[in-house]
């Protein structure tokens, strides 16, 4: 991992392509460079050892309002010129709109993050390859029935600048690490012989954070927990998700409410601000400047500051989220959340870390209450069998049957089913168990009652 | 892109530390892409992606690196790097003697999207915007999209391969939104394939906007999915990725190596109705899948899956064959220069049956008729997969009757391929696909008749 900070050079390589602007030309210039660390160990060997790194360019340019971009993955000058000549070619053929524009700087200062680990950056390689064997060891200690499919430890670090005629121009850099275990659980002999599949994690900013002894637990709890699971009965029931469900369900939650797909005509709660969207106790809050968040960040992918957002209060909707241009459409402001995927893409809208605001009971107090219902403890199809645009929401699910409050057997192959508008409103609880994933959104168990339970 | 020389100099210096294998996989990429989206072509892209990854293999251990920096330096600095990360001590000089291979090239390219000026490609998303919202005054919002790519590749390694490929893809896709008293339906069509721009000499991209324009028009009178287990009846050309997600995964060699599929050790076993004849081809023309070396500089090739129900072979990428000591069969893929290679799919496909399509629906008194299917996923280990319907109908009494709102549906690899009972004789190939295995994406193709599984699980609302 690179301990030299060379963000001065790539903030040196931004500043140049936009000194090129001409007259009536708007230019902003993105340009990072990141590397990765990847071990993958099995039986107690490395599989695989991956170590390198890439840098790029992209540049937007506006004019008339037309737009135009190019990329490349060099930082080449002769490479960044030709990207400069064909982002100004690619806007001859955009279509005039009014409000195209870039960022404008609006004075809220970054809130300053410990994005970068200098523990992570000095690192010693081996030490990476025996936290990876030490993972495989615990995990299959854990349970006779459980086998390891790969135990893995991953580091990246990335650094960024920002550049543009408007006025932004922002650097950073900021480095991570991950340890994961998937794993396979075994039961039956011959034809009878059932396999389970389970996965464990840990994250942190330096490996010294990993708490390898919960991602092997929870690995092998996984995967034994589906054996001998059948498939229930269908019909009308609570579900109470496991905050890893959570999560995924607020991601698809956020991308209802995304500005661009509100002054596009894609949302579903674009008419609805001000009006009751979701149950009483519900309050979603957008923070990025939260740095117990995992996508936690100073700013923003146009460069403005990322900061708190409230988009849902008590139940009621009071805002969406906006990068610059859907802001300019929607007549409102930028709420610093622009998103981008890295030097090939454009930036996008999004939320940046979501999380419902916690209860005060625990998933053992939720289950306590639900005479009938599903602990949903995995989901799988979100991608496929959600549509956020109709709202309506069918996905495939395992999980354990609950009965007059206490969890017994195991079920799957069964769907579970209802709309996104209706599940807001049905929400009964919220938990207190919070838990910052390696995504962008928290999780914490959720109590949903009414949901269509599709099985035998 | 690097001469056989210098190619030569790098693999040698790459095992002079003593593993037994080294890889150079180099790629050139150029791309253009144009959005479309409420009314406005907002932007076109041009991309540049280029650069190479090395692997060396010691042991069971494979070390690897990438690097955009295609000079003699460049590459012996990644190739140190790959050396070093598979650990090896010991060591000697050794030569290596690249042999190049015949060229395979199954796609004739008429007209190089590169040669193609931006307007034309920018024309045919206008042209669609207006096909879908002329369609009907419910279309309320158009997004479509064009891409091209052109990507040569070379591949080198120890064993003497010297082979190159150059690929060039095409691809338009619209989404249409329309707006009635309950709500939002959504409707969607895409088209790819590894040919030049040509394609639109015969693809008539309205068509394609009024079709997305009717489905998404179409679901504003639907009524919620059904739920519970029944009998689908699934329309040809929009099902292979079911045989992609409950079976076809399952039969790639890393799954069968390490234990978690359930086809291991069942070559030579019934694991299929006897109707069901299973294909991957990479050679297909024109196909999203299809490829002339695979990315490992191995001769994409035909090869036979499931043969009348019964396993025939799995899928095999390098690793994996030299483990077993058999050959590859060219299917070992990867994102891109800055992945390791694994075991993929490339087309995959069912044969046709005996059976009339009409008849399927006729003989099924009720149930589910899906048109179009969405995206999906499986666990390999226990064959539970699921996917997406994004254009269904009810069968009632044997005829396809009111349209449904979007659902997943649910079911067990090896049971569904048991359960195939009705087999058409009107293949297609479908949409163009980007299969996801361990963080990497690769377009694959798939295709399939008409067919009747005897019980799926519907993930609807209704009772």
């Amino acid at each position: 991992m690179s301990a030299v900070d060379t963000t001065a050079e790539l903030q040196a390589v931004a500043d140049r392509v936009v000194e090129q602007a001409q007259p009536g030309e708007q230019i902003e210039a993105f340009v990072s460079r990141g590397g990765e660390t990847e071990v993958r160990v099995y039986e107690g060997d490395v599989e695989h050892f991956v170590s390198a790194q890439a840098e790029g360019v992209g540049i937007r340019v506006i004019r008339d309002g037309r737009t135009g971009f190019a990329y490349a993955g060099t930082l080449d000058e002769a490479a960044v010129r030709e990207v400069l000549a064909e982002a100004r070619d690619n806007l001859e053929f955009g279509t005039v709109d009014e409000w195209a524009g870039l960022a404008e700087p609006d004075g809220v200062e970054p809130t300053e993050q410990p994005l970068w680990s200098d523990a992570l950056a000095e690192f010693e390689t081996d030490r990476k390859i025996d936290i990876a064997k030490e993972l495989e060891k615990l995990t299959s200690g854990q349970d006779p029935r459980v086998r390891v499919d790969d135990a893995n430890y991953a580091d990246a670090w990335g650094e960024a600048a920002v550049a543009s005629t408007a006025g932004v121009r922002q650097s950073g850099r900021e480095n991570g690490c991950y340890v994961s275990v998937s794993t396979l659980a075994d039961d039956g002999e011959d034809d009878d012989a059932e396999t389970q599949t389970g996965f464990g994690f840990s994250v942190g900013t330096s490996p010294e954070e990993f708490d390898l002894d919960r991602a092997a637990r929870e690995a092998s709890e996984r995967a034994t927990r589906l054996l001998g699971a059948t498939k229930p009965e269908s019909g009308r029931t609570t579900v109470v998700f496991d905050p890893f469900v959570t999560a995924q369900f607020l991601a698809v939650i956020s991308s209802t409410l995304r500005g661009d797909a509100v002054v596009k005509g894609r949302s579903l709660f674009a008419d609805r601000l001000g009006d009751e969207v979701a149950a009483r106790h519900v309050t979603l809050v957008d923070d990025p400047t939260n740095p117990a968040a995992y996508t936690s960040t100073d700013v923003d992918g146009e460069g403005l500051a990322a900061r708190r957002n409230v988009l849902i209060e008590d139940g009621v909707l009071l805002q969406f989220v906006h990068n610059s241009y859907s802001a300019r459409r929607a007549g409102a402001a930028s709420t610093g959340n622009a998103t981008r995927g890295g030097f090939a893409g454009t930036p996008g809208v999004g939320c940046l870390a979501l999380s419902l605001v916690p209860g005060t009971r625990s998933q053992e107090e939720l289950i306590a209450d639900v005479d009938d219902g599903v602990l949903v403890q995995q989901v799988q199809g979100i991608h496929s069998g959600v549509n956020p645009i109709s709202g309506d929401f069918s996905t495939g699910a395992a999980g354990l049957l609950i009965r007059n409050g206490q969890v017994g057997a195991p079920v799957r192959e069964f769907t579970i089913a209802s709309t996104l508008q209706r599940m807001l409103l049905d929400i009964v609880e919220v938990g207190a168990d919070i838990d910052w994933l390696p995504m962008s959104a928290a999780g914490m168990s959720l109590v949903i009652s009414d949901i269509t339970m599709s099985g035998n | 892109m690097i001469d056989q020389d210098v190619l030569e100099r790098v693999l040698a210096g790459a095992t002079s530390t003593g593993a037994e294998f080294a890889e150079v996989y180099a790629e050139d990429k150029r791309s253009t892409s144009a959005g479309l989206d409420d009314g406005r072509v907002e932007q076109v892209t041009s991309g540049r992606d280029r650069g190479a990854g090395i692997r060396v293999i010691a042991g069971e251990t494979t070390g690897f690196a990438y690097t955009s920096d295609l000079s003699e330096d460049g590459l012996a600095a990644a190739a140190g790097a790959a050396a070093a990360a598979a650990k090896q001590g010991g060591g000697g000089v050794r030569t290596v003697a690249l042999t190049r291979s015949e060229p395979h090239r199954p796609n004739r390219i008429v007209h190089e999207p590169d040669a193609v000026a931006k307007a034309r490609k920018v024309e045919l998303l206008n042209r669609m915007d207006d096909a879908a919202r002329s369609f009907g005054p419910e279309i309320v919002q158009v997004s479509a999209g064009y891409g091209d790519s052109t990507k040569r590749v070379l591949v080198a390694n120890t064993d003497g391969v010297l082979a190159d490929d150059e690929i060039v893809r095409t691809l338009l896709r619209i989404n249409a939104v329309a707006n009635g008293d309950g709500g939002m339906q959504t409707g969607y069509q895409s088209m790819g394939h590894t040919v030049g721009f040509e394609i639109f000499d015969t693809v008539d991209v309205e068509q394609m906007a009024r079709e997305a324009a009717r489905q998404a028009i179409t679901k504003l009178s639907a009524r919620p999915a059904p739920s519970g287990e029944m009998p689908v009846v699934i329309k040809h050309g929009t099902g292979g990725v079911l045989f992609h997600e409950a079976c076809g995964h399952g039969l790639e060699a890393d799954h069968i190596q390490k234990g978690s599929s359930v086809y291991a050790g069942k070559v030579g076993t019934r694991v299929a109705n006897p109707l069901v004849t299973l294909v991957d081809d990479g050679t297909m023309p024109g196909e999203w899948g299809t490829l002339g070396i695979d990315d490992e500089g191995q001769r994409t090739q035909r090869n036979v899956l499931i043969e009348d129900g019964i396993l025939t072979d799995y899928m095999w990428d390098f690793l994996r064959s030299r483990k077993e000591g058999r050959p590859q069969s060219g299917n070992g893929r990867r994102q891109s220069y800055q992945h390791l290679p694994m075991v993929r799919m490339t087309n995959t496909f069912v044969m046709n049956g005996p059976d009339d399509p009409d008849d399927i629906v006729a003989s099924t008194p009720n149930g589910v008729y899906v048109a179009k299917l969405g995206g999906g996923s499986v666990n390999t280990a226990s064959g539970d997969f699921v996917f997406g319907m994004t254009e269904a109908y009810l069968i009632e009494n044997g005829a396809i009757t009111e349209p449904l709102r979007d659902g997943n549906l649910i079911g067990n690899g090896p049971k569904v391929l048991q359960d195939i009972d009705m087999l058409a004789n009107d293949f297609s190939m479908g949409s163009p696909g980007t299969c996801g295995k361990d963080g990497q994406g690769v377009p694959v193709g798939d295709g399939q008749p008409t067919l009747r599984v005897k019980a799926l699980t519907v993930g609807g609302t209704a009772a």
